[in-house]
């Protein structure tokens, strides 16, 4: 009974605060809440004892993903008003998609019932008794899988390379920072020693107040 | 314990008081410890400064933590008009509850743990990952400059370190083959040629424990990289308009992941609760003890750390993150499991899990 209350508990979070996430006006908030939807959903992974799952979900989405969301709509200056034009323009095929989306999931849903899966498909598959859910995942993802989880790593390798080559910019006129270089500075290229006589001085140019000229910077 | 409640409270309700109970019982001390942490802090700052540090509350200034908590707690809560009030009072809500959530999985002996669950580290991964919420919430609530930038800063500064500690953590546990701390502490009893208890002491997990460390200061915030709260450029970052408890709970909770950080680092590295070495009237000390004397000193280099290195600058701080820890730890975990593997650590037959978390059913 304690895991059906368990469940609907996070069930019913997760549904309120995916309506959250598209109802609320200020876009940070339905950040917000998407995060408290992840963030539930992992809950719902350990009522089903997939506490490897729960825990990555959580790392990955809501400790890295969705950092990053956050990161870029904080930064962004939305005009709520601008946003609030275009709704009733696009409630016909934002309609339609949910439609299509509504569709699907009672298909699944009927099949998963009523269709011919197998009882023992449809529960969790115990991953017996000398093994935990890493262990397990381990030995399946990197023996059957291999070849489709070095070709995910591969495409999200080419991605992250595409990303950075079509931002990255080398502007002229930029200093950069030469750590080799300012670690190769010795005192002996780096400091001069001077022994004024009294009253004289050196002259480095230092003391002077200059007349700022158009350059301004030195 | 839980056994002791389940005969009298029944089953169900016994169990709840007895993890209540002991919820309690892990808490109070570390909350306890935590603010006497604060004053140690201080009196090793000022020791290495040659002052004196906090020394008129009590003996040897040791209730100033006191004073102070009870000083913020008599104080006004201010909110900005501008603010965003429910994420403003969140934020540093989630900030001191992530932080003392992390303790259940926390082995304080053989045996002692809230939560013996087979994802332990994880777990403590993900809360730590999740710590920086509160600040990025605090800082975009505030509705100001100060804190936004500060906000901003931690969140890219926090993501970038993350990844360095996750692939330190993936060393380790490639050693112990398990994420549960407890049998992460046990496979360093006596792993260097049966003398020595802990990971440090491996020459070739050494440079991990450095990468780990500079990570861990560098997830808390601290110095050389308290950039979020540089009191130079940005006043105090994140904290700028907070006022009374609300402050509080994120100085107390900044400190419990300090802490956190520290057990950690004596859990992975230290060898947890093993004495240091594998002598036997050594285990005639409680677990809890050495424990304790490890996180006694980890977080004396961590002041120690802050009183004498000069702070980074933000894209120093970006350069060696993404440049220096993440190349050499990656590369470490190559190297790590190539060297385990070619030395047939894993010719045994993998270990059955020493618990099973159940599914609740």
């Amino acid at each position: 009974m304690i895991q059906a209350i368990v469940f609907y508990l996070f069930a019913s979070v997760v549904v309120a605060s995916a309506l959250m996430v598209i109802l609320a006006r200020n876009p940070v908030h339905s950040v917000l809440w998407l995060i408290l939807a992840f963030f539930n959903a992992a809950g719902l992974f350990l009522v089903i004892g997939a506490e490897f799952i729960a825990m990555i979900l959580v790392i990955v989405y809501v400790g890295a993903v969705a950092v990053l969301f956050l990161f870029v709509v904080m930064m962004l200056d939305v005009d709520f008003t601008a946003m609030r034009s275009g709704f009733t323009r696009y409630l016909p095929f934002g309609l339609l998609l949910g439609l299509v989306l509504a569709v699907e999931l009672v298909t699944v849903g009927f099949f998963w019932q009523f269709g011919d899966l197998a009882v023992q498909a449809r529960a969790a598959p115990a991953p017996g008794p000398t093994l935990s859910n890493t262990q397990a995942i381990g030995t399946i993802l990197y023996t059957d899988y291999i070849f489709v989880f070095q070709m995910a790593g591969m495409i999200l390798l080419t991605a992250m390379v595409g990303a950075i080559v079509l931002t990255l910019r080398h502007r002229p006129g930029v200093k950069r920072q030469s750590v080799a270089a300012q670690n190769a500075r010795t005192p002996a290229n780096a400091v001069s020693m001077k022994k004024p006589a009294v009253g004289v001085g050196v002259d480095t140019g230092a003391g002077v107040q200059r007349v700022p000229d158009e350059g301004g910077v030195r | 314990m839980t056994e002791f409640f389940q005969t009298y409270l029944g089953e169900g309700f016994g169990w709840f008081v007895a993890h209540i109970i002991l919820i309690l019982l892990i808490a109070l001390p570390v909350m306890l410890i935590m603010a006497l942490s604060t004053w140690m802090d201080r009196k090793v700052w000022a020791a290495m400064q040659m002052r004196r540090g906090p020394n008129v509350v009590g003996p040897i200034g040791i209730l100033q933590p006191f004073a102070d908590g009870l000083k913020l707690f008599l104080k006004e809560t201010i909110v900005p008009s501008g603010a965003n009030k429910g994420v403003f009072f969140i934020a540093p809500m989630i900030t001191f509850v992530l932080a003392l959530v992390a303790w259940a999985v926390i082995p304080f002996d053989a045996g002692w743990v809230l939560a013996d669950i087979n994802v332990g580290l994880l777990f403590i991964f993900a809360v730590s990952s999740l710590g920086v919420y509160g600040i990025v919430m605090s800082g975009w609530a505030s509705n100001s400059k100060y804190p936004f930038l500060g906000g901003l800063r931690s969140a890219a500064q926090m993501v970038s370190y993350e990844v360095s500690i996750g692939f330190v953590i993936i060393t380790v546990v490639l050693y112990a083959s398990s994420f549960n701390l407890t049998d992460i502490v046990e496979s360093q009893r006596g792993n260097m040629f049966g003398v020595l208890n802990g990971n440090l002491f491996n020459p070739l997990l050494f440079p991990m424990a450095i990468v780990f460390l500079i990570s861990a200061l560098a997830e808390t915030n601290r110095p050389p990289f308290d950039l979020p709260e540089a009191e130079a450029e940005l006043v105090a970052g994140y904290q700028v308009e907070y006022s009374s408890m609300t402050f509080a709970l994120f100085f107390l909770g900044e400190y419990m992941n300090i802490l956190l950080m520290c057990a950690l680092a004596s859990i992975l590295f230290l060898g947890g609760y093993l004495p240091p070495f594998n002598w036997e009237p050594l285990y005639m000390v409680p677990g809890i003890i050495w424990l304790f004397l490890k996180v006694v000193f980890m977080f004396f280099v961590f002041a120690w750390v802050k009183a004498t290195v000069p702070r980074y600058r933000y894209d120093q701080l970006m350069r060696l993150g993404w440049k220096v820890f993440l190349p050499l730890s990656l590369f470490w975990v190559v190297l790590v499991s190539g060297w385990l593997v070619f030395t047939g650590h894993y010719a045994a037959p993998v270990a059955a899990p020493s618990t099973v978390e159940g599914s609740g059913a």
